[in-house]
Formats: C-alpha cells, sequence, structure tokens
C-alpha cells in the first residue's frame, strides 16, 4: 500500500465523524431535520456553516419527509445533497426512499440506526433501516466513528459513479457510535476535496428531442427533460430492471473506491464489502452487522487464546448484499452464527440470518446457521453472551431441524 | 414588488411564443377535453420572464401530462410525491443559489441555471396533503412561486372532496344523500393561511381575467421571496359543468363573490383586484351564487325543495367571506 | 407509438423519451370548432383560452385550429366575442 497522507487525530463521536465528512466532501445543499441520536450531524453542520468552515446551503426543514424530499430537488438541479436521520425519521421518509432510488438520485444519507416505536425508544437496533432493505438505496454499515466518517466519503463517490448512480445510506449505531467519543483520524481538506470531486450530473440520451447529444440528467432550460412521469405496466418493469441491474454493477464499485481511499487514508475495512476477522481457518464463523461485531473481535482473540477456532465476518454492504463473498467464506467451515438487530415478525429470523441462508442454499455442503436475534431498543450485548453464542455455534455440527433463532439477551 | 412594469400584450405574447415554437405544454397531453389546468399552466407560461422550471405535485396535472415515454413539458419539469412539491422545490432553490454562486457550470455550454421555479398544485396537495412542506417552505422564504390549481376535490383519484370542496357540493365522499346532502361543512381559508405566512405576494386569478392573471403571475415572477397563486380551476368531470362553459364559469365565480380576486402583499396589505374591485364599487353587480351553482350538477340537489335551505347558506357563506374581504382591504363602511 | 423497448434502450431514471405531440387527441373529439375568418377580429382569445394549445396563432394571421390534437371541448367557440366559431360534427 501507498503511504498514506498525514491526518489529524481528533477526538470525535460518531455523529461528529459523520458531520466532518459532510463537511469535506464538497456537499452543495444539507437539509435535515432533528431526532436522536442523529441531530449532532446537522448541530454541527450547521455550525460549520455558520461558521463560514463548510460552504454548502442548509435547509432545515418541517420534517424529515421534508429533508429528503429537498434533498431529491437539489439533487435533480445538479447539486451534491446530504440528509442523516434515524427511526421514525426515516420511516416518515419511506415513500420518498424509493423515488430518490427510482429516480436514481445519488443522495447520501446517514441513518443514525435506532429502534422503531412503538413503545418509543431512541437506542440502537438496525429495525429502522433493515425496514428500508428494499427500497434500492446501497446500505453501508460501520463499526466505529471512524469507519462512519470513511463510509460517508466514500459514499458520495459510490453513488454518483456513472456504473451505479443509486442513493447510499450510510448507517452507524445510535449511541454507541454516534454519541462515543472515539480518537478518529480526520484527513486533510484538499485530500479529501480531490478524491470526492464535485458533482458532475450523468448524462443521456434523448433522440427523439436532442438527436445524439448527451445532455445532462437535471433540470435545466438548455435541454429540458421530465423527471419523475407517470409509468405504467409498460415500461414501470423496465425502469426497475434498470435498477436492479444498477446494484449488480455496485459491488465492484464499492470495492474499487474502498481500495482507492485505502490508499490516501491507511485504513481499509476486509474488500469494502465484508469484513472478516481471523477467519481463513475458523471453523465457526459470526456474522453481523455494526459495532457489536467490534466487540466480537476481541471475543474472538480470547476463544482462539483457549484454542476454540473462530472468526468473525462483519458484513459491510447489506444492498448490494454480498452473496458470492458470504458463500466463498463459509463454504470451508462447519458452522455459522448469524447476528441480527432487528426482527422480522413473523418470518423465520431477522432480516441478515434469512439472507445468509438463502446464499448458502446454492452451496454443496452447508454448514448449519444459527441465528440470533439481539439487542432491540438498546439492549446491551456484553461479550459474555457473544462468546456463549460463540461457543453454541461452534459446537452446532448439524443443520437443525428447523431454523434455529435465539433471542440473547431477551428476559422470559 | 408587488408591482410590475410589464403590461401584456396578446398579440405580442402570441407572436413570440409562435416564434419560439413555444407554448410550455404542448398539444397530446391528456388532461380531460375542458380542463383549464391547461390554460393555467400556459398562461403562467405566458407571463414568464425567463426559463421557468416546473415541480409539479401528484395529481392531474401530472399524471395528464407526462404518461410515459411521453412528455408534454417544453420546460425542466420534476415531480417526486404528492405532498412534498414544496419542499422538493426548497432543494432546487437552494441548488440553484449554490450553483450560481459557485459558477460551477459557468463554463458549460450544456446547462443553464438562470430560471425561475414554479410549483403546480391540486388543491389536494395544497389545502391537504402538503400544507405542511408549503408552509415550511413559506416560512423559510425559498424564492418560488407556488400555483394551487383549485378545481375542490381529488379529481385525480376520482372526485373525492377535500378541504377545498365547499358547502354542499356532491363528491362521492360526500354524496348527495337523503340524510347528508353533500358536503356539510366549507372551504378551508386557504389563502388566509398563506397570507398569515407574511410572504411577500398571495394573489387569486381566474384565467377568465387573462390580463389580471397574467399580471399576478408575473409580480410572482419578479417577487422576492415565496409567492403562492390560488387559480380558479373548474373540472368538468367533477363538477358536471358543460366543458365548453369552463372559461365562463370562471367568469361567474367572480361575478358572484364565490371567487373574488385579490391581492395581499407581505400578508398585510390586502387590495383587491380590478373585476372585483368593480363589484365592491357598485354592489349591485354582484350576481346571487344561484347563477354559478346552477352551472354545476355537483350542485344539483340543493335545487331540491327540501334542500333549498342550502342555498341559503351558501349564499350566506359566500356574503361572510366578501364581507371579510372587503373590510381586509379597507372597503367597508 | 412504435415498438415497446428493453431496458437496455430507454434512458435511466424514467425520463420520458417522446414528445408528447406524437399523441393524437384529436380523435377524443365529437364537434370540432371552424374558424370563420369573415367574422373573425383576431383578438386572441380563442389562443388564450384553450387548454390544449391547439389553437395555432402567431399573433397577426387568422387562427387556425390543430386538429390532430384538439379534443372539441368547444370553449374557443363559447368564448369568441364576434361568434367567430362554430362547433360541427366530426
Amino acid at each position: 500500500m501507498a503511504k498514506s497522507v498525514q491526518q489529524r487525530m481528533m477526538s470525535l463521536n460518531g455523529d461528529e465523524a459523520v458531520a466532518w465528512a459532510a463537511r469535506q466532501s464538497n456537499v452543495d445543499v444539507v437539509a435535515a431535520f432533528p431526532i436522536t441520536p442523529q441531530t449532532i450531524i446537522m448541530e454541527r453542520i450547521a455550525e460549520f456553516i455558520h461558521d463560514g468552515l463548510m460552504d454548502s446551503e442548509i435547509i432545515r426543514v418541517e420534517s424529515e419527509h421534508s429533508a429528503l424530499s429537498a434533498s431529491w430537488g437539489a439533487s435533480i438541479a445538479g447539486a451534491r445533497a446530504f440528509t442523516a436521520t434515524a427511526a421514525n425519521g426515516l420511516a416518515l421518509m419511506w415513500e420518498i426512499l424509493y423515488i430518490v432510488a427510482s429516480s436514481r438520485a445519488p443522495v447520501v444519507m446517514a441513518v443514525v440506526n435506532r429502534a422503531l416505536s412503538a413503545p418509543i425508544n431512541i437506542h440502537c437496533d438496525h429495525s429502522d433501516s433493515m425496514g428500508a432493505r428494499d427500497s434500492g438505496w446501497i446500505q453501508i454499515y460501520s463499526e466505529d466513528a471512524q469507519e462512519a466518517y470513511d463510509n460517508t466519503i466514500q459514499a458520495f463517490r459510490i453513488a454518483e459513479h456513472e456504473n451505479v448512480q443509486l442513493p447510499v445510506m450510510v448507517m452507524l449505531d445510535g449511541f454507541l457510535i454516534s454519541h462515543t467519543m472515539q480518537n478518529v483520524q480526520i484527513l486533510p481538506e484538499d485530500v479529501v476535496s480531490d478524491f470526492v470531486g464535485y458533482r458532475k450530473p450523468s448524462r443521456i440520451k434523448l433522440p427523439e428531442f436532442y438527436g445524439e447529444k448527451e445532455i445532462p440528467l437535471m433540470l435545466n432550460p438548455k435541454y429540458p427533460i421530465s423527471i419523475g412521469p407517470l409509468d405504467l405496466y409498460d415500461y414501470y418493469f423496465e425502469h426497475k430492471m434498470q435498477q436492479i441491474e444498477a446494484m449488480k454493477r455496485a459491488p465492484e464499485v464499492i470495492k474499487e473506491i474502498h481500495k482507492e481511499f485505502a490508499e490516501i487514508s491507511g485504513r481499509s475495512y476486509g474488500d469494502g464489502l465484508l469484513d472478516p476477522y481471523r477467519a481463513e481457518d475458523a471453523d465457526a464463523l459470526i456474522m453481523g452487522i455494526g459495532s457489536t461485531m467490534g466487540t466480537m473481535k476481541a471475543v474472538v482473540d480470547e476463544l482462539r487464546e483457549e484454542g476454540k477456532k473462530v472468526g468473525s465476518v462483519r458484513i459491510r454492504t447489506f444492498r448490494p448484499f454480498p452473496a458470492d463473498e458470504i458463500r466463498e467464506l463459509a463454504s470451508g467451515v462447519s458452522s455459522l452464527g448469524v447476528l441480527d438487530r432487528s426482527a422480522s415478525f413473523g418470518a423465520e429470523g431477522g432480516p441478515l440470518f434469512m439472507e445468509v441462508r438463502s446464499a448458502l442454499y446454492s452451496l454443496k455442503d452447508r454448514p448449519p446457521v444459527l441465528g440470533y436475534i439481539y439487542g432491540l431498543g438498546g439492549r446491551d450485548m456484553p461479550p459474555r453472551l457473544l462468546k456463549k453464542i460463540a461457543e453454541e455455534v461452534l459446537s452446532t455440527r448439524e443443520e437443525p431441524e428447523r431454523p434455529r433463532v435465539g433471542y440473547p439477551g431477551a428476559r422470559e | 414588488m408587488a408591482e410590475t412594469k410589464w403590461v401584456p400584450n396578446i398579440r405580442q405574447i402570441a407572436k413570440e411564443m409562435h416564434e419560439r415554437g413555444f407554448t410550455g405544454i404542448t398539444p397530446g397531453h391528456r388532461l380531460c377535453a375542458g380542463c383549464v389546468a391547461g390554460t393555467i399552466v400556459r398562461q403562467v407560461m405566458m407571463a414568464a420572464r425567463k426559463p421557468v422550471v416546473v415541480i409539479n405535485a401528484t395529481g392531474c396535472l401530472e399524471v395528464a401530462t407526462t404518461i410515459f415515454p411521453y412528455t408534454a413539458w417544453q420546460v425542466p419539469w420534476a415531480h417526486n410525491a404528492f405532498e412534498n412539491a414544496a419542499a422538493v422545490a426548497s432543494g432546487v432553490e437552494r441548488a440553484q443559489a449554490k450553483l450560481i454562486r459557485d459558477k460551477r457550470f459557468e463554463g458549460d455550454p450544456d446547462i443553464e441555471m438562470d430560471y425561475d421555479i414554479v410549483v403546480f398544485g391540486g388543491d389536494g396537495g395544497t389545502y391537504d396533503i402538503g400544507l405542511q412542506a408549503l408552509s415550511g417552505a413559506m416560512e423559510r422564504g425559498h424564492k418560488f412561486m407556488y400555483v394551487l390549481y383549485d378545481n375542490e376535490a381529488y379529481m385525480n383519484t376520482g372526485i373525492q372532496r377535500s378541504g377545498s370542496t365547499p358547502f354542499g357540493a356532491w363528491t362521492t365522499t360526500t354524496p348527495a344523500g337523503k340524510v347528508i346532502p353533500g358536503k356539510p361543512v366549507g372551504k378551508k381559508p386557504l389563502v388566509d393561511i398563506i397570507a398569515a405566512h407574511r410572504i411577500p405576494y398571495v394573489a387569486t386569478v381566474s384565467p377568465y381575467y387573462w390580463n389580471d392573471a397574467l399580471v399576478k403571475f408575473r409580480k410572482g415572477f419578479e417577487a422576492d421571496g415565496p409567492v403562492f397563486i390560488r387559480a380558479f380551476s373548474t373540472c368538468n368531470r367533477g363538477w358536471y359543468n358543460a366543458p365548453e362553459e369552463s372559461i365562463a364559469i370562471s367568469r361567474l365565480a367572480v361575478e358572484t363573490c364565490v371567487f373574488p380576486l385579490y391581492e395581499v402583499v407581505n400578508g398585510v396589505e390586502w387590495r383587491l383586484s380590478p373585476p372585483s374591485l368593480a363589484i365592491a364599487k357598485n354592489p349591485e353587480k354582484k350576481k346571487p351564487v344561484e347563477e354559478y351553482l346552477k352551472t354545476q350538477r355537483r350542485f344539483r340537489h340543493m335545487f331540491e325543495p327540501e334542500n333549498r335551505w342550502m342555498i341559503k347558506r351558501f349564499q350566506e357563506m359566500v356574503d361572510y367571506e366578501w364581507e371579510l374581504l372587503l373590510e381586509r382591504a379597507g372597503l367597508k363602511g | 407509438m412504435s415498438a415497446l423497448r428493453g431496458w437496455k434502450e430507454i434512458p435511466i431514471a424514467g425520463i420520458p423519451f417522446e414528445p408528447a405531440v406524437k399523441y393524437k387527441t384529436g380523435d377524443w373529439r365529437v364537434f370540432r370548432p371552424v374558424i370563420d375568418n369573415e367574422k373573425c377580429i383576431k383578438c386572441g382569445l380563442c389562443w388564450m383560452f384553450c387548454p390544449d394549445s391547439s389553437i395555432i396563432w402567431d399573433g397577426d394571421n387568422f387562427p387556425t385550429v390543430d386538429y390532430e390534437h384538439c379534443k372539441g371541448c368547444g370553449i374557443c367557440a363559447h368564448e369568441c366575442p364576434t361568434k367567430a366559431i362554430e362547433m360541427v360534427r366530426g
């Protein structure tokens, strides 16, 4: 790896790290609405702007629905748009999430994961962003504040990449990352600016209007286009096909940009899709998402010291789902445990569990998979519980007759 | 700002538009025959001083003008959802400000950033589901002109009552039943609500009074801040009026004071526009609402003997609003 | 409309690729407006009120009707101050 640039070590919580990333990423318009535990992001951005440290327009909208709507407006007007939310705010955006993705607006949004109401709860679980998993957004989950910073910067490049052109959500765990102070390496402003550049709207051809001319995909009186028409059974499916194909192209782009960023920052997270830890020779693998997988690394070390061959795999991109990479990693192991920080009521397990099991179905020798739903509403996931899970997975050699899902941490 | 030097000259406008091959929306859109939403859009385009970008709330106009793969819009146009047109316009407006300030596309011959933003929303998207986003945008002071084409019900979904449906009117959700004949309550005073935001310019227009309408649209484009214009928009499918009478009804609405024409400057200065001012000065010119009501079958049940009280009530409601307007405009006593 | 295209053949983001003028709304019509230039005073009101941009007028000459698109609503005839427009079946 090339020598990375000199960076500045700062004590920041996850929200502040995201705000710093937005500050440095040549964002043109920020639209946001306060919601715990995201609020610090928009507060810091407001401070940056009011102090002249960040050159962006800020729209302090009257709801999250409008936050995403205004971000979309900014994006289709040719600007780089950023927003942030959590939980109920994301739920309020639900309608617009699909519209932003379908109109291929490369908006970047930080989602500070928080449990959905009711009962109202401000703490971490992944029920909010997991509910948005089919909205057509790329979803990248962070393990800590540093990664939230790194992911946010990369997100703009991924979203605007000509082979992708999809919005990106960057997730960080509420409070566990968002409000936890950490040493974060901040890249110099010009380095980030060079890395992300400025938004350049992509181009399309509309021969019936403009011949072979490639025209900017934006609101532009020079070459007027209509964005967001009524689309019925004759073409809607084709537009969905284009989104499906764009999502298929995304993994390569995510990996490529992740690698490029690693070269300047000196930081990398697996291949950008999956972040495995001591997985190469593991008998049992624990898969999961977010900050818990940081704790898991320490537990893996502890188990390894005891001679137990356990490894872990942190899923960074839930959308696109890295099924090929998961099959590859899982093909040699004896058993798998999957940690879900959200429930899918009435389903056979959490969303990650179901997707992992589905990915493994095409393997000849499928390892047994155990599911665990944990940490709902911010319930703590201590190392001892993770250790117990790992030991249970390690000792399981056969697939249970019916999918087995445990609920570690819940009282009966 | 509530004044303009521009005087619309119909020949001049027609000539210029003809030479440019520009109509704003082209023929081939699928609004119903006789739907004056098309007329209103064209009048807005006639009053434009520079390129216009249109943001459209979900509704008849949006649907009928952009049935994929066709579009009738000759100007940049965007639609996102039903309730957020004003929020989308807020984002467009701030993006435009930033990109112009940065001279981002100044060297790009393919991109033009100098344009006015106009929003079109129906009454459902404005009185009801979009009111929050609209209020937020007005409060924040974004510079765009919001044009409400008010046809007094959810016409795109098939004539359901909205906050704008007048007292007594039949809709599919306020049927003219034996027990409850039509809509039991009156309209939301939306213009008052918007004017209360103290925005630079609020006005009402009727497409029949095209000169008045064009001047107001131009003032809207020229104003330095949020603008709201409520346009009277007949719907012959939902009102059961004769399509050819659409413009004539737009006149009757003003003559009966069902739809007075006025401006509100900075939320405090209320001014009657010439057609309504003429009635204020000569009250005998004010026609009874019955003349207006009888042109539309949505009010037909009100003419049944047992429902005649509804016409009287309708008249009282119109009179009350008219008197209130006269008072605000300093034309009382 | 020409043959339906595949997803590789259309622009992304759902951008309409055909001008609506190609869609002929003229066949919606039952009655068509016929302008009598003897009576027409070129006031332009028919052009001003037409919801379908189907009165063609250059501001100087007599207005004409775009019969490919005119839906026959009859507003022009109703508003014509000199009764120069007649609605004729067909």
